[in-house]
């Protein structure tokens, strides 16, 4: 099983698209690692570098609802991965991106609105940082002396394919 | 209690269901090209895995780079066709042979009513025209589709679209999916079915059903999926006849797949076709939709007609009845990439390919080429495109360019004017 947890990325708008996560003039690349540096590279948001410490320290992303969505490139989730980034915590996910995390063994996770509005409030903190346990389903945020944690839903399959590390071993063994 | 079509098709597939609500099912059609497949290759030779379910299940296609632009291109298009070869993978189709992929397959009679279809690309839903199920899908659930023939999915949910009335004058199936998008949002079919019917729908030919289902994805949608009529027998015929004694015989058939009466759909959208304007959209989502009419001045740098949206025969012969005689405005370029080898072809002896060369078009090969800002009309910084395809995200085509998406229609009506035109002029 992967690590998850550890610096936070907020990423705060609504449908980020797979385009904006690794532009399409990258999926020439063949090796996942050689897309490491071009995580994020197109997203415009206040605030936000690509190329900044913060973005290469983070190890989860944040973000609202719809993330993923647009194109079906599993590199979106293998940019993260190779950026040491396995899980995102957003209020919903596109299908194929969602579904592309659990098949590489990483975690999509999903909370209500208000949730993510307490989570926010530690984007003013340098130190904001996640704990993620799969296993008990939940996640605690901290940064700036507070803390709060949450509870959150894993289907037995996604976590089975998390616990696994992806979807291929799991399929091979069994059909 | 009745089913719809998607749920007819999970029940006929069902291969397992490891846990409640994920439901793993067998592929009627592997489909492949060259830019998600490569890695799913590799992974696959790199655990020692390097094999196909069945090479007959499996279809492959090299084209969104292609002719090869660079090494890193021409090495994806090498690794894809070295697969092909060493697992006798027969419906491959290599430069020469090769078009848009849910153009060309379609094209080939591979998509049936009833199949599961998956493929390692977003627009896949498009396939649903034909009555399948059919999913874009990741590298991971690819790779698996490949080894095994199967694939999990969570049960969608299907939303009905009961469109009904004459499309006016002017007015195509991009703009009724574009409308729909609009109106539901870019995240308002997620881990949904969209379902197409209506006396609009059926009356339709399968190039717009194929328009309608490409951009389900736009709004989320896991498949489009049309009913299987006369339209997708006569469509198929030509593959099928040995099957059948008659068209009827063939219809019938097919009508399994069809939502029953009673079917439970999580809601119905009903969509009076007869009242829809041409439309396009604005800045980068492609739910920020508005009427043709409300755009003033917005000048374009290059106008793009093709893709799995928009570049099949009949889209063609709309953009080339508007471009007759006429000449792209000074500001603008224009390209033309015809989806597949057979739409080049029968473009040509119509005509239609003189009409656009006339106009000042640029006419290249079947090529995904610039809908995705790989290659074939790549946009500058800040510069803008009117296009056909499906997708205006930030940079899609380049860049710092921007895209506004919209019928062949009024492509061909903005490429005469240098700005955002309505067709309807010109009609
Ligand atoms: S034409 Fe565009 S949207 Fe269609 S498959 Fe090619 S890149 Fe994807």
């Amino acid at each position: 099983m992967k690590t998850f947890g550890g610096p936070v990325l907020f990423l705060d708008r609504a449908d980020i698209n797979t385009d904006e996560i690794i532009p399409a003039k990258y999926l020439n690349e063949i090796t996942k690692q050689d897309l490491r540096p071009f995580i994020l590279e197109d997203l415009k948001l206040d605030g936000f570098d690509p190329g900044s410490e913060k973005t290469s320290n983070a190890r989860v992303v944040v973000s609202r609802a719809n993330f993923g969505c647009g194109s079906s490139r599993e590199h979106a989730p293998w940019v993260f991965e190779v950026n040491e980034i396995n899980a995102v915590v957003a209020e919903s996910f596109a299908r194929i991106f969602r579904q592309n995390m659990f098949n590489c063994g990483m975690a999509a996770i999903e909370l209500p609105e208000n949730d993510l509005n307490v989570i926010f409030s530690y984007s003013q903190y340098a130190d904001a940082s996640m704990k993620i346990d799969i296993e008990a389903q939940n996640l605690t945020i901290s940064g700036g002396g507070r803390q709060n944690s949450f509870s959150f839903e894993l289907s037995p399959f996604d976590k089975a394919l998390v616990l696994a590390g992806g979807w291929v071993d799991y399929a091979d063994t069994r059909y | 209690m009745g089913m719809t079509t998607a749920e007819k098709i999970f029940a006929a597939h069902l291969v397992d269901e490891p846990f409640s609500g994920t439901k793993v099912l067998r592929l009627d059609v592997v489909l492949c090209h060259e830019i998600t497949t490569p890695i799913a290759i590799d992974d696959l030779v790199a655990r020692g895995k390097d094999r196909v379910f069945n090479p007959e299940n499996i279809k492959a296609v090299i084209d969104h780079v292609t002719p090869a632009k660079d090494t890193k291109t021409a090495t994806q298009g090498k690794i894809l066709r070295d697969w092909a070869r060493r697992h006798q993978i027969k419906d491959f189709f290599d430069i020469g042979a090769n078009g848009v992929c849910h153009a060309l397959f379609p094209e080939k009679g591979f998509i049936r009513p009833g199949y599961t279809v998956i493929m390692g690309d977003s627009h896949t839903c498009t396939h649903g025209a034909f009555g399948a199920f059919a999913a874009g899908v990741g590298t991971t659930d690819l790779e698996v589709g490949i080894l095994k023939g199967v694939c999990a999915f969570r049960e969608p949910k299907t939303i009905r679209f009961n469109i009904n009335g004459e499309l006016p004058k002017g007015v195509y199936a991009k703009d009724l999916i574009l409308t729909l998008i609009g109106k539901i949002g870019v995240n308002g079919a997620t881990d949904r079915v969209m379902e197409f019917g209506g006396s609009t729908v059926d009356t339709m030919s399968m190039e717009s059903r194929m328009t309608l289902c490409n951009m389900a994805i736009e709004a989320g949608g896991t498949s489009g999926i049309c009913m299987p009529d006369m339209t997708t027998v006569e469509y198929l015929w030509s593959f099928i006849h040995d099957q059948f004694a008659t068209k009827e015989a063939a219809l019938a058939s097919y009508q399994q797949w069809c939502s029953d009466a009673d079917a439970v759909y999580e809601q119905v959208i009903e969509i009076d076709a007869s009242v829809l304007v041409p439309v396009a959209t604005f800045n980068y989502k492609p739910d920020q939709v508005r009427p043709v009419t409300e755009f003033s001045e917005s000048r374009v740098d290059q106008v793009y007609l093709g893709s799995c949206t928009n570049g099949r025969i009949e889209d063609l012969r709309i953009a080339a009845q508007i471009l007759k005689g006429k000449r792209l405005a000074e500001n603008v370029r224009g390209i033309l990439s015809p989806a597949t080898p057979k739409v080049y072809r029968e473009a040509m002896k119509e005509g239609l390919i003189d009409i656009f060369l006339d106009a000042g078009f640029c006419v290249t090969n079947s090529t995904c080429g610039a809908c995705l800002g790989m290659s074939n009309g790549v946009l500058a910084d800040g510069e803008v495109c009117a296009s056909t395809t499906n997708r205006n995200f930030n940079g899609r085509m380049g860049k710092g360019g921007m895209v506004h998406l919209m019928s062949p229609a009024t492509a061909a009506a903005t490429a005469i004017e240098g700005r955002i035109a309505d067709p309807r002029n010109y009609l």
